[in-house]
Order: structure tokens, then sequence, then C-alpha cells
């Protein structure tokens, strides 16, 4: 079992409050997965500048280390840099060669991305969730089946610039779906089987495919079990295998498209009263682009 | 009437009080607001008393009712009215999968769509969908009449043994074993006291329906299949 929520707005007044609903839905989640939580976020961007997410501990000197141009923004055990564009690989290289033990757990232009052991709304205090503005943002509480309990198995996962995926379910052919995907330069940081599905769809939009044709593609060569919402820089989705093993429900309004795993997650939410409730179909991919 | 807000009392509270109540209580009626999603709301019912319930509720709502009268004036989550064996269930919403499931009695109205797996492994209860119903409903049904007004999707009936499906609009696919059968005078009877128990007689016929069931090829033992076991 675990806990996916997703928020996608509509309307630009509600941009500062995205962090503090996506934290209610989160919360709200905890009985699904109490062992981990995480969340991204697309925030502002700036042009020029990438935005790099990295955990590990001591990270205090790293903007410094890195040099004039790099700012830094910490946020407990994460820091997102915003780097200059056309520094990203020989900094990317710099953090590889001297600081192995940092983790870059999400790139792109707009995405932040935050994940850690622990309850739900610990995880989402630590990083004030609660104080995040964005545009769209999808969160995920754990409770592991697959793989160990650790920072690394939580999800969000990344696998692109600006892409992000949650999970909830079991792959089956995750194992040979990686040895196919490893060759093509899809790299992996853990062992999971959702990561490869985030992988996947890298790979499918790196070919030209559209998000929806992605998704798309999933349901022939992705084998098992899966509830997935997937956020891009400017799109969000939604796709449950095709016997709906997993749960879902969606609410939409003029104001925004929201995502739960249980009604419950999205009872916080502005007009839910009026909203449109639905339940998203099997083997339908439902995709929302910003315009 | 009793109003319970579930905003101020326990989900199990709310379910503690009505299982107390007699088979004469005076306490007929009741209403239950704020539900907000919550699971396993007004569960195990077992007296005659009817129970609104104001809004959206979770998983399993109205789970093994005997009796009494349920209504969701709202969605309802997965598995609502499972195992119910008398009473009756009303839904004014949508209702998520597994509605129904496994219920020996009672009737369930859903009055928008229910998604998959509506009636599985169904064994007495009526269910009547006002809307369209999702893939793989009826599975395993046993006994019982499902009675869609929209449209079924994929693998209608599959492995079903006696229950009675009747749609009205299109079959995206019926399952192993589940064929379309006449509609004889019996089953046009059935049917149409079930549209009038569900509140629809007048402006839905009992002649506008497809009735499927059991092939019974499935279940019996074929002595051409031996090799298979």
């Amino acid at each position: 079992m675990c806990g996916i929520v997703g928020l996608f707005l509509k309307d630009p007044a509600l941009e500062p409050k995205l962090g503090e609903m996506l934290a209610g839905m989160l919360e709200v989640m905890t009985d699904r997965g109490p062992d981990s939580a995480g969340f991204a976020v697309y925030g502002a961007g700036e042009a020029g500048r990438v935005k790099l997410t990295i955990r590990g501990n001591d990270l205090g000197d790293i903007a410094s280390a890195l040099g004039a141009g790099v700012k830094a923004i910490p946020h407990d055990t994460h820091m997102v840099l915003l780097i200059p564009e056309n520094r990203e690989g020989e900094i990317r290289t710099w953090l590889t060669t001297n600081r192995p033990d940092i983790a870059i757990i999400g790139a792109g232009r707009r995405i932040e991305l935050y994940k850690e052991v622990g309850l739900p709304a610990e995880v989402s205090t630590r990083f004030d969730l609660a104080g995040m503005a964005g545009t769209h943002g999808i969160g995920h509480t754990r409770m592991a089946t697959e793989s160990a309990v650790t920072t690394d198995g939580a999800h969000p996962f990344s696998t692109g610039a600006d892409q992000c995926l949650v999970h909830n379910g079991s792959l089956s052919n995750h194992a040979s779906l990686r040895r196919m995907l490893e060759p093509k330069g899809i790299r992996f940081a853990t062992d999971n089987d959702s990561e490869v599905a985030a992988g996947y769809l890298s790979w499918k939009l790196q070919e030209g495919a559209t998000l929806a044709q992605a998704l798309e593609a999933g349901l022939d060569d992705l084998d098992g079990f899966f509830t997935f919402v997937v956020g891009t820089e400017s799109g969000f989705a939604v796709l449950r295998d095709p016997i709906s093993c997993k749960p879902a429900v969606m609410a939409e309004t003029d104001q925004y498209v929201a995502f739960g795993s249980e009604y419950r997650a999205l009872v916080g939410l502005p007009g839910i009263e009026h909203a449109r409730v639905f339940e998203p179909e099997p083997a339908r991919v439902y995709v929302w682009e910003r315009n | 009437m009793p109003v319970v807000d579930l905003g101020q009392t326990s989900r199990r509270e709310l379910n503690h009080q009505l299982h107390t109540l007699s088979q004469d209580t005076n306490q007929t009626h009741w209403r239950v607001e704020n539900p907000r999603g919550q699971h396993a709301l007004a569960v195990g019912l077992d007296a005659p008393v009817t129970v609104e319930i104001a809004g959206h509720v979770g998983y399993y709502c109205a789970g093994m009712n005997k009796q009494a009268a349920v209504i969701v004036e709202g969605n309802a989550g997965v598995g609502v009215a499972e195992n119910m064996m008398s009473g009756k269930v009303h839904v004014k919403g949508d209702a998520s999968q597994s509605a129904g499931a496994t219920a020996h009695g009672g009737l369930l109205v859903i009055d928008g769509n229910a998604s998959a797996r509506c009636g599985i492994s169904m064994k007495g209860i009526d269910i009547v969908v006002k809307g369209s119903i999702g893939p793989m409903s009826a599975f395993m049904a046993q006994s019982g009449n499902l009675v869609v007004l929209g449209d079924a999707g994929e693998a209608l009936g599959d492995s079903i043994y006696e229950a009675r499906l009747f749609v009205r609009g299109e079959v995206k696919g019926l399952g192993a074993d589940c064929i379309e059968k006449e509609m004889r005078f019996e089953h046009v009877k059935a049917l149409g006291a079930l549209l009038e128990a569900a509140g629809v007689a007048e402006s839905v016929k009992p002649e506008e329906f497809r009735r499927y069931g059991s092939a019974r090829q499935l279940y019996n033992f074929h002595v051409d299949n031996a090799a298979a076991y």
C-alpha cells in the first residue's frame, strides 16, 4: 500500500498556496504510507539557470566550492542549487568526483524534489512544504513492499529534466526493462521498481514522444500493478493499469485538478463540495498541460 | 431525528450508536454530517432504520448491512454495501470498485456510475446502476440480479454462475463463459420489479434490456477437458 497525491493548478491565484494544499493532502495519506514521504514542486524558474536538488550531509560549503554564480537554498538534508545552465555538466562532474556522498535527486528548470524517511507530516514540516509556491506538485507516502525503507527508496523519482513520477503498486518486469534502458543512457540511482517506470517514461520523452504517447506506450511495456502520477515542466498526468489494481480518485474544478489515492486526501481543497469528483478509468491516459 | 456530526463524533462512536439500536427503536431516522470520505461508515447495521449520510464516503460504507436503509448523498469509495444481507443502500453519486461485492441480499441502487468489479462474487443481492459499470463486473457472480441502465465494461460476467445480468446499453465484452440469453417473460417481470424498486419504472422499460448469464460450460466437469487437469 502507498498513498499518492497530486495537484495541478489552473488558477494562478492559488499558486502561492500550492505547498500548503499539497501538505494537507499528503498528511491525510499517512495511514497508507507511514514509512517515508516525498514530494516534487514545480516552482518559479530563472532564465538561464538550472535547479539541482541535492541531498546529503554537510552541504554547507557546497555553494562556495562551486564558485561564483551558484545560489544555494538549504532545506534541512536537501539543498537546491541554482546554477548557470552552461555549467550543469561541469558541476555534476565536480559533485561526482569531489562529493560522491551527495545524491542529485532532481534537476530541471523548475522542479524541486524532497524525500525522507519518517511520517509524512514530519517530512513536509522539515522541508516547509506548506511554504512552497508553484504551479503543480506531486507527493507520495510510502509503505515499502519491494525494497527497504530508505530515503533512496522514497518517491518521487526523477530520471529526466523536470520530470518526476510517483507510483502505487509494483512492477514485475522492472529488471528486464532496466537492462533495456541502461544501454540507452537512462541512469538509475536505486534498485527500486518505480524508478524504472520513471526511467522508461524519460526514455520515451527523450525519443520525442509526448507525455500522453509515452504513457500509452507504457501500457504495453510495463507489466504489473500501477497507479502513476507524473509531472513534467508543463504537464501533469495520471495512468492506472488495465485492471485498476490500485485506487485513485480525482477532483476537477475551474481552479485545479487534484489526485488522491482516496477521496479523504481531497476534502480540504477549496471548493471541493462543488468539484467534479471522478475515478480515473483503468488503462486510460489522463494529461493536463499548461499553456 | 438523531444527527451525528463526524466533525465532532468519531466514526467508531457513530457505528457503536447504530449497533446498539434495538429492533423496535424509536430512533428510526438518522442523519450523518461531515463524512469527508471516511471509511467504514454505517457498517454492520442490523435494525430497521434509515441512515442518511450527507456527502462522499470512503471504503466499505454500509458493509454487512442487514435491514437498514443507508443513503449516501454523494460518491462512495471501494466496496459499498459489500456483503450486504438485506435492506437497501442508495448511492446518489458514483460508486468506486467492487460495489455490492459478495453481498447475499438487499438492494443496492447507484444513481451514477460504478467502476470496476461491480457485483463481484455477488450471492443474491440486487444491484441497479443508473449509469454505467466498469470492467470485470459480476466476476464469479453466483446469484442475484445486476441491472445496468448504461453500458458495461470489458469482461462482463467472467466465470459467472447463476446471477442474472441485464444491460440496457452497450457491453464492451463478455468474460469467459458469459453469454447473451433470451429475455423470457419471467425475466421481463423480475426486471420490471427491480426497476420499480429503484424508482425508474416510469422512464425505463424492461424490454430495452438484454440479458446475460452463464453458458454453464465452465463450472461443470467436461470429459473432453480431462487432459487439462
